[in-house]
């Protein structure tokens, strides 16, 4: 395995376009996911945030342009790329009839890590993210916002660079929202992983974030947010989208009812 | 976190097997938290043999054919059959739970893992097989004090015969899993592929015993492998060997097996044209 220089970007996408028969999803995407940055995919609903996770995750191959993971090209070299990469999808992974332990050693497993080792992995990101008394309990029994905690537990076991969460705060009470967000944002701090958050929901993005604005399968800005606020204007980020976009997010009264 | 980061997917050979062991072992604990399941699957061949069997004994009477050396009554005929019903229904069920766990996340877990994806499946067929023997012996253990007694060297002999013969059906299962788009169409692979597969075969009548009725039919269960691995746990469970049955039986698992790994190739397209209406 060639190592490419361990300062490339966590992630970079260049020039990505996918199309589902005639709609087109994706058109002519490019961005960069830092390391030690958090960084939020802003769109709304139908924005192509979804298609790209699956072209990152190589759940579909990129059909043109180049996605790198740590300087790893995910379609050339799949297993470093793969490796280097956490995942929390929208849809649950995690087994309701298992225990939290169960479905950690088992996600262990399919990145190779066996055993004591894969449950003392567990056990410290467990106590990391205020769980460790649930590692016992049946997965149904937990809340959403604890499964949720769970699924970032289940992505970092393998140690990642990049950690991708795909609208992680949908559904949650404004507490859990909140403790997801800290325990992500303080690996950011902690453990200078890059992390790609995509959201629709304005008012999780803090003004040191780094933000790309997907819109209708086109990257509309990508700079801090404080910058992207600077350059349009305006007071928020909100209104900055707004002005951008020319769309007011409705979606977002929804998701935080 | 200091010290950790196993990058590229554990070490050698030995990361290689955990993900494997991996499988196999949630599949297990999965089928072992599911008490439906497990006593579904148990409780289906016992009702065939205990009702259906018993109810045929006195109309169907099986004159001597290989592998057997003497007339042997209905329900030691029809075991061998029911043996691969398991594996059949446990097939199907498998490639239900690969539906289910691409409608959670589960399944995008499985395949961002950065082990190849032909390994990937092939564990979970894996995974599948080792469950579905397990139902078996459980099955044969219970046939035992009903009468049906194969010699014991035919207990040991079975096993590749069953292997080969999960990997078959459960290749089938995946395949199937790759086509079908939500868990709702389910019910039509029951009727279409569990139910034809399953009559029209050997495994509830020998074939010259369907010949004398329709030649048609003749014809289709010579041509259905599940005719095949019937046969070839039929002459496993008494210590022979098949060679015929062998071959397609194998042939057809290695076939099954390559067309799921080419439908879920990320880059030929099956798993995109699925993923439609993602945002």
């Amino acid at each position: 395995m060639t190592a490419p220089a361990s300062d490339s970007p966590a992630l970079v996408v260049e020039g990505v376009s996918h199309a589902f028969g005639a709609r087109k999803a994706l058109s002519d995407v490019s961005l960069t996911v830092p390391r030690g940055r958090f960084t939020v995919l802003l769109g709304l609903n139908g924005a192509g945030k979804t298609t790209l996770f699956s072209l990152v995750t190589r759940l579909y191959g990129n059909v043109s342009g180049a996605i790198r993971v740590c300087g790893f090209d995910v379609r050339r070299t799949p297993r470093p790329a793969l490796a280097r990469l956490g995942v929390v999808f929208q849809s649950r992974a995690i087994d309701s009839d298992l225990t939290v332990m169960e479905n950690l050693v088992y996600h262990a497993a399919l990145h190779g890590i066996g055993g004591r080792q894969a449950r003392a992995r567990a056990m410290q990101m467990l106590e990391r993210t205020g769980l460790a008394d649930r590692a016992r309990d049946r997965a149904r029994t937990l809340s959403g916002g604890q499964l949720r905690r769970v699924e970032i537990v289940r992505a970092m076991l393998h140690g990642p660079e990049l950690l991708l969460l795909d609208e992680p705060t949908v559904g949650l009470d404004v507490g859990a929202r909140q403790a997801i967000l800290t325990a992500v944002r303080t690996l950011v701090a902690e453990d200078g992983l890059g992390v790609l958050w995509a959201t629709h929901l304005m008012d999780e993005v803090e003004p040191e974030d780094r933000v790309v604005v997907l819109h209708k399968g086109v990257v509309l800005a990508e700079d801090s947010a404080a910058a992207i606020i600077a350059r349009t204007g305006v007071a928020t980020i909100r209104d900055a989208f707004v002005a951008l976009t020319g769309e007011r997010p409705v979606a977002e009264r929804e998701a935080a009812a | 976190m200091s010290g950790f980061v196993p990058h590229g997917g554990g070490r050698g050979v030995t990361g290689w097997l955990v993900c494997l062991g991996g499988i196999v072992w949630r599949e297990a604990l999965r089928f072992v938290h599911q008490k439906e399941r497990f006593l579904s699957a148990l409780v289906r061949p016992l009702v065939w043999l205990f009702i259906f069997a018993a109810g045929f004994r006195a109309v169907l009477g099986v004159s001597i054919e290989p592998p057997y050396q003497t007339y042997v009554l209905y329900e030691v005929y029809v075991t061998p059959g029911l043996v691969a019903m398991i594996q059949l229904f446990n097939g199907m069920q498998s490639s239900l739970s690969m539906v289910y766990d691409r409608e959670t996340g589960t399944m995008r877990t499985l395949l961002v893992s950065p082990y190849p994806r032909w390994y990937l499946l092939s564990s979970k067929l894996t995974a599948g097989v080792v469950v579905s023997i397990f139902q078996v012996y459980a099955f044969l253990a219970i046939a035992w004090f009903w009468e049906i007694r194969p010699p014991w060297i035919g207990y040991l002999t079975v096993l590749p015969a069953l292997v080969l013969s999960g990997l078959m059906l459960g290749a089938l299962g995946l395949v199937l899993s790759s086509l079908i788009r939500q868990l709702e169409n389910f019910a039509g692979v029951m009727n279409f592929v569990i139910f034809p597969m399953f009559f029209a075969s050997s495994a509830l009548y020998p074939l010259w015993r369907v010949r004398e009725g329709s030649v048609l039919l003749y014809d289709i269960c010579r041509f259905n492998p599940f005719t095949y691995a019937v046969d070839l746990i039929r002459f496993a469970l008494y210590g022979q060997f098949n060679p015929f049955a062998f071959a397609v039986v194998a042939g057809t698992a290695a076939l099954f097996l390559t067309i799921a790994i080419v439908a879920y190739d990320p880059s030929r397209g099956m798993m995109m044209r699925r993923g439609g209406g993602a945002g």
